[in-house]
């Protein structure tokens, strides 16, 4: 029996009259890299809303159907917020906020009520560590965070995604605005961050998706068009010919 | 033998072209336009302040701003009047502000886009539209009577702020739009409910914006005549000359543009150069409050986040 931290069923979200996702079911396994893979359009980035419930920022977006988190009912639950820290979230283009680098990682944990300075100290390196940015930054945190490279604040946004410690780590096709050498870096945190928490990954980048995950999940215009091990997946013969076109880049 | 090719260090590399020839002289022509016209705007502004100063300038002393009218506001000066105004602006600041930059707020962070908050922006921007006199009988129904408060400062600089509240609502909600929506989106993202990213990622961004506003205010109702005379604003009223604390908000009081209006058409055989005198007082007032709020609005412009 395996230990799902996220099981999904029946998932449907409907912007207006148009249909962004459509029935989909999946689980999560505690403790590996997930990857969710698909041409654009295909609701990946919404999922995503939906999982820490930023959706409901969308006026007109209708969610229907069960997200199990640790058993919780996401869709419904009163305490959003709480929810959000269990959740972390990186965007696809890096935002700093228009605050020091120390600040931004310390954001979360003062909403929080922490406010003994060591502990945020040591809360901030641990996170800025373990997202690969302490040595680059350890001797400037009260600069604005906004002034970093695109590829540091990409790991100032990761550092800050883990700084409420969340369970689930999710992150957006996180590599579309930085150079390879600084995406394989990150590669590397998300492998280490494995051993702590669960991580999807939405991504472009089949590759990307074959190197780090475990499983993969292949979402076409809102429907999942196959789901199951990365290796499987990516092998000659796949469940699902539509697969094997994507992977090869036949199209998409 | 001509070295013919041999290119000297004064020959442009990169010859124009005709085309490139005649887009260089529009640009010049362009330029040279926009810069009159930008010189022709500042003109009229220069010449009233010039030709302010040049008539006022046999009235014009330090006496002039601290003490009380004399024979019926023949001579003297005009501190009841300035104070006045100092305490309207002042009090219809305090009330306007923190109304209007909250109900800014709630409109853009908190309502949810749809008719009703179209409807009422659409309100707003008509409320600023209305004629001054309009809301000066609103204040004298409101205030003055419904609410019981008399022909006082406070009732009159609450008409003042009702009037300037469409303005103020307005340019919150433009700088409050300036603000990224990642910021915001990140914000959430982190657990922040939305007051806490109100609190210290939006409001901290848009500060220098709502300065703006808070500006446009202060010059507007300044010169207001017509709703301060309905509410609480008198011909004369004797007051000791450099007394900062001689108004309550519940007394009467005279205020610059009253005292303008009143002198140039009421008094007569009053000197050429009083009233000249006044508007300049009235001028610098405003243009002394608007660099106030310019030089903080520059500094926090400079603290400017990203
Ligand atoms: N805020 C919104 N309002 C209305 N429709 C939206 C909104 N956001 C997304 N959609 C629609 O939902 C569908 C899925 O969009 P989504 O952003 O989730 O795709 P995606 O898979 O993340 O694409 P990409 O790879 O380009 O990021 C699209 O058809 C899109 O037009
Ligand atoms: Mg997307």
């Amino acid at each position: 029996m395996v230990d799902n931290i996220l099981a999904i069923s029946d998932l449907t979200l409907r912007y207006g009259d148009q249909t962004a996702l459509n029935g989909i079911s999946f689980e999560v396994p505690r403790f590996e890299i997930f990857s969710i893979i698909g041409p654009t359009q295909s609701g990946k980035s919404s999922l995503l809303r939906i999982l820490n419930r930023t959706i409901d920022f969308n006026a007109d977006a209708r969610v229907s159907g069960s997200v199990l988190l640790d058993g919780e009912q996401v869709l419904t639950t009163p305490h959003v917020h709480d929810l959000r820290r269990k959740v972390g979230m990186v965007a696809p283009l890096p935002v700093g906020l228009p605050l020091s680098i120390y600040d931004n990682v310390a954001f979360a944990p003062r909403l929080a009520g922490v406010s003994k300075r060591a502990d945020l100290d040591g809360l901030v390196e641990s996170c800025l560590r373990q997202a690969a940015l302490w040595d680059e930054v350890k001797d400037r945190l009260d600069q604005l965070g906004t002034r970093l490279s695109g590829g540091q604040q990409q790991r100032l946004t990761i550092a800050r995604a883990l700084s409420h410690t969340p369970d689930l780590l999710c992150l957006d096709e996180f590599s579309i605005a930085i150079d390879p050498v600084t995406t394989m870096r990150i590669e590397e945190v998300l492998r280490e961050l494995k051993t702590k928490l669960t991580i999807i990954l939405v991504t472009n980048l089949i590759q990307q998706a074959r190197r780090l995950s475990d499983r993969t999940l292949f979402l076409w215009n809102g429907s999942i068009i196959e789901q199951g091990t990365t290796e499987a997946m990516f092998s000659d013969h796949p469940a699902n010919s539509l697969t094997y076109d994507y992977i090869r880049g036949a199209f998409g | 033998m001509k070295p013919a090719l041999a290119p000297s260090p004064t020959t442009p590399r990169f010859r124009e072209t005709p085309a490139i020839a005649r887009r260089h002289r529009q640009e010049v022509i362009a330029r040279r336009l926009l810069g009159t016209t930008l010189i022709l705007s500042l003109v009229p502004l220069f010449a009233i302040l010039i030709y302010l100063v040049w008539q006022a300038a046999p009235v014009l002393s330090w006496g002039f701003l601290v003490e009380s009218p004399r024979d019926g506001m023949r001579s003297g000066g005009l501190w009841p009047a300035l104070l006045g105004t100092l305490y309207l602006v002042g009090a219809s600041l305090a009330a306007a502000t923190p109304v209007g930059v909250l109900a800014a707020v709630y409109l853009n962070e908190y309502a949810r886009p749809g008719r009703f908050s179209r409807l009422v922006s659409l309100a707003v921007i008509n409320l600023a539209g209305v004629p001054s006199i309009v809301h000066a009988l609103f204040g004298l129904g409101a205030f003055v009577a419904f609410a019981g408060f008399g022909r006082s400062i406070l009732a009159a600089s609450l008409t003042l702020a009702v009037m300037s509240l469409p303005v103020i609502i307005a340019s919150t909600t433009e700088a409050l739009k300036s603000v990224p929506q990642s910021f915001r989106e990140a914000s959430w993202n982190l657990g922040a409910t939305r007051w806490q990213t109100t609190r210290h990622i939006v409001l901290p961004n848009a500060l220098p914006g709502i300065f703006t506003g808070i500006i446009l205010m202060v010059s507007r109702t300044a010169g207001e005549t017509a709703p301060v005379l309905f509410t609480g604003a008198v011909f004369y009223k004797s007051i000791a000359g450099g007394d900062l604390f001689a108004y309550s908000l519940l007394d009467q009081c005279m205020a610059l543009s009253v005292h303008l209006f009143t002198v140039s058409t009421q008094v007569p055989n009053v000197s050429d150069a009083l009233p000249y005198a006044i508007a300049v007082v009235l001028v610098a007032t405003v243009l002394g409050v608007n660099a106030l709020s310019i030089a903080l609005r520059v500094y926090l412009r400079s603290r400017k986040n990203w």
